[in-house]
């Protein structure tokens, strides 16, 4: 048992300070906020008490953003300002968007960009900063009933998301201005909010049937730890099919020849989704549609005349499950529980079907729209450091397969899908021409063979590699995945030790740049807040700094440091003291890069200590 | 003391486990969890940037050396570069005439399930045999590792990598035939 008192992470909290953290589900249809309190994760609520907050933003003339019910109750008479679904838009390249212009009323910007825009009447958009705007609304509305700054959130993704959409979800957090602790994969947030209320143990099926992603996750839980076995899904497959496969069929019904009336095709889609929620209670329903001509039509729809319709769907869902398994080494009667997720579960034949395909009945017990935001508030509040005993750790894996573009337009996989990561593998390259000092590397991510086939990531161009004959340079390319998912890259050329210049040029995302300069005229309006703001968050950070590296000191810095190390490290510190009391930023900043760098050896040896004391703390388990 | 976060122990030495191709999976499984319990960027999630980053390297490593070990086919090329044994996947063949025919053989059946009257009966039975000879391969090659034939370890390495691959088309062409069935 000693291993738990020492698994605390180290000179991160004062124990008694609780910090306001929340998880945030940014989902297609609807985004949700949670936050813990008292020890018990609920959603918030808006004035009206209500939980949802429809991902729909209305972009006005005046260049005002109104974003949930009202927005989407204008959705058919403004379609072509009101932006619904955008999450569909994530990460996607104005190749990717083209398929799904047809069923998006919007104008596409047509310009040279990779990151395609719609234009509003308030401007032109991105999919990153229609999201920030939603995001903006759940954290002014979690700020509001907490009473207080937001220290982090966590926010989910599907698990199917690339490394482009995960990106993109990052920056759109960064623009709403949240800092996130963790992207967090839907269903693994789900399988949170149900294990820690059950204390699970087995292997674990998510079923995640959202408004547009589709997500199926095997999941292994043991002693706390959730370990990603496999993922699968589709990222472009969910509900709104459902309204899309019910809302053909009633075109087909009423004849309808002319389907270029945006307003008339969102009624007629609007009513499809009114008739299958009905179907969930029900089986047989009717829904009336307001034609053109303005003529009123009722159709009647029966729960089989549905169900018929979504099984194709409902079929690809099935055959992603059994991907899903084969791919964790697991077969249909070693899952121990499934768990539904997504308001598309609520679907009588969707939860049939996987009671038949898993043979057992699934989880319904939390509600399937809150279950992930809820799962995402248990793992905020811990990543906030407000439960230091806390054991949960969450072992997530890569959706899908890293690799290069080799010779022929083939890829070679560098990092296979459903790795653990973190993950950093190095792959070595050579020139193949005398003198050579550039060389590109083209990085996808998908499972196909052929490199078109997969997504491309980025182009990195390698520089200044010092001029050889060829063959002779050793260019060892290091992909580093972090937890959230996301690629970096480091290059060297291991002969002469030069580090190779990376510039990153991703293909469906902005520079960092870009997202700066938005982030600059997002914020022109409120320059002077911005400086307030600025300065109280460095003094908050130098806050931090101090009370953490007292902590490890007080902890354990005579042992672990020689006199001259504790002394360097505490006049570091006294030096951050006295400048957090000035009103500078910069100061500070540097005051406590230099704290950091006095005990950058300390926290490797503390970092050591700990991982000893666990590796110790189960020799001693093992033995009794 | 030793430093645990040392990158230049083996990946036997980080889990505290002896340097041979039969592994205690179960403990291995348990150390890896704790040391992930306390190296995994969550635990630094309001930590600082060197805690961050020390913490992403070091759980990097801790999961490479868990994949790397976990796998018998990836375990016995680690072994045998431990033990200064090239060993380059790309261009070594295995120079076994039998088995090479044998290789040959098994892609032919491969490439012809389409047409049985059960595909998928027919891949799964092919799947068996596999399972089975990589089984045997893997007796084989700690027998040649323990008595220090490291030649042999490898040549039984490669045919081991030449299952491995034959195991990922056979998985391809499953979810090929599985999407024609549905």
């Amino acid at each position: 048992m000693a291993l738990l008192q020492i698994s605390e992470p180290g000179m991160s909290t004062k124990p008694h300070e609780h910090r306001l953290a929340a998880g945030i589900d940014l989902g297609t249809t609807n985004s949700l906020v949670a936050t813990v309190r008292s020890g018990t994760p609920s959603t918030l609520e808006d004035a009206e008490g209500r939980y949802l907050l429809p991902s729909v933003v209305r972009y006005l003339s005046s260049g005002e953003a109104i974003v949930g019910y009202t927005a989407r109750q204008a959705a058919s008479e403004d379609p072509y300002n009101t932006i619904a679904s955008i999450k569909r838009l994530m990460g996607r390249g104005r190749e990717d968007v083209k398929p799904l212009a047809g069923r998006m009323p919007y104008h596409f910007v047509d310009e040279d960009t990779t990151v395609p825009r719609i234009h509003t009447a308030a401007g032109d958009f991105t999919a990153m900063q229609v999201s920030a705007d939603i995001l903006k609304i759940l954290k002014q509305r979690a700020e509001d009933s907490l009473g207080g700054d937001l220290t982090g959130v966590v926010i989910t993704v599907p698990a199917y998301f690339d490394d482009a959409q995960r990106q993109a979800t990052k920056d759109a957090a960064t623009l709403a201005g949240l800092n996130v602790f963790r992207l967090l994969n839907e269903p693994t947030a789900a399988a949170v909010a149900y294990g820690l209320d059950k204390g699970a143990k087995g292997i674990i099926a998510v079923y995640d049937l959202g408004g547009g992603t589709f997500d199926i996750s095997i999941l292994r839980l043991n002693k706390g730890v959730f370990e990603v076995l496999s993922t699968g899904g589709d990222s472009a497959l969910g509900g709104d099919d459902f309204d899309h496969a019910l809302a053909e069929w009633m075109i087909q019904q009423l004849g309808i020849t002319d389907t270029s009336d945006p307003r008339l095709m969102r009624r007629i889609l609007n009513a499809a989704h009114e008739g299958k929620l009905a179907l969930t209670d029900t089986m047989e329903t009717q829904v009336s549609v307001e034609l053109s001509d303005g003529e009123s039509r009722v159709l009647s729809i029966s729960r089989d005349q549905m169900n018929e319709l979504i099984e194709p769907l409902i079929n690809k869902t099935v055959m992603a499950c059994r991907r899903a398994l084969r791919d964790a080494d697991v077969a249909a009667e070693d899952v121990l529980d499934v768990v539904m997720v997504g308001g598309s579960t609520r679907v009588p034949r969707v939860r049939e079907r996987m009671s038949e395909f898993f043979g057992r009945p699934a989880l319904v017990d939390i509600d399937p729209d809150q279950v992930v935001a809820i799962g995402a508030a248990i793992q905020a509040d811990i990543l906030a450091g407000n439960k230091p005993d806390e054991e949960m750790l969450l072992l997530d894996v890569i959706p899908l397969s890293l690799g290069i573009e080799t010779m022929g337009g083939l890829t070679e996989k560098i990092i296979p899908r459903n790795t653990t990561i973190p993950v950093a593998r190095a792959q070595e390259f050579t020139t193949f021409k005398d003198g050579q000092t550039a060389m590109s590397i083209h990085v996808v991510q998908g499972e196909r063979e052929v490199v078109d086939e997969c997504r491309s990531l980025a182009r990195f161009a390698l520089r200044d590699i010092p001029p050889m004959v060829a063959g002779a340079a050793r260019i060892r390319v290091t992909f580093q995945v972090d937890a959230d998912g996301l690629l970096n890259v480091e290059a060297r050329e291991e002969t002469s030790g030069v580090s190779a210049k990376v510039e990153v040029k991703p293909s469906y995302g902005l520079t960092d740049s870009e997202i700066e300069h938005m982030l600059r005229d997002s914020m022109a309006h409120a320059r002077d807040d911005m400086q307030a703001r600025a300065l109280r968050e460095q003094q908050v950070e130098a806050d931090r700094v101090i009370e953490a590296i007292n902590a490890a000191l007080q902890a354990d810095g005579e042992e672990l440091l020689s006199e001259d190390e504790f002394a360097r490290i505490e006049s570091a510190r006294d030096t951050l003291i006295e400048r957090r009391n000035g009103g500078e930023i910069e100061p500070i900043k540097a005051a406590i890069k230099a704290v950091e760098v006095a005990s950058e050896e300390y926290v490797a040896r503390r970092m050591n200590k700990s991982v000893q004391s666990m590796m110790a703390g189960h020799k001693v388990e093992e033995f009794e | 003391m030793p430093i645990d976060l040392d990158f230049s122990r083996s990946y036997f030495e980080l889990f505290g486990l002896p340097e041979s191709y039969l592994v205690d999976t179960a403990v291995m499984a348990d150390r890896y969890r704790s040391m992930q319990a306390a190296l995994h960027p969550d635990r630094f999630a309001s930590g600082s940037e060197q805690e961050r980053r020390l913490s992403v390297q070091g759980a990097s490593w801790v999961n490479e050396a868990y994949e790397t070990l976990k796998d018998p086919l990836r375990r016995a090329r680690y072994l045998l570069q431990l033990k200064g044994v090239d060993f380059d996947a790309d261009k070594d063949t295995a120079s076994d005439p039998e088995f090479l025919m044998q290789q040959i053989e098994l892609r032919e059946q491969l490439e012809q399930i389409d047409s049985e009257s059960d595909p998928l009966s027919a891949l799964d039975r092919v799947s068996a045999d596999i399972r089975g000879w990589n089984n045997e391969l893997r007796n084989q090659f700690e027998a040649a590792y323990n008595q220090n034939e490291l030649d042999t370890a490898r040549q039984i390495a490669l045919k081991m990598q030449f299952f491995n691959r034959l195991f990922d088309e056979l998985r391809r062409k499953e979810e090929q035939l599985e999407e024609t069935l549905m």
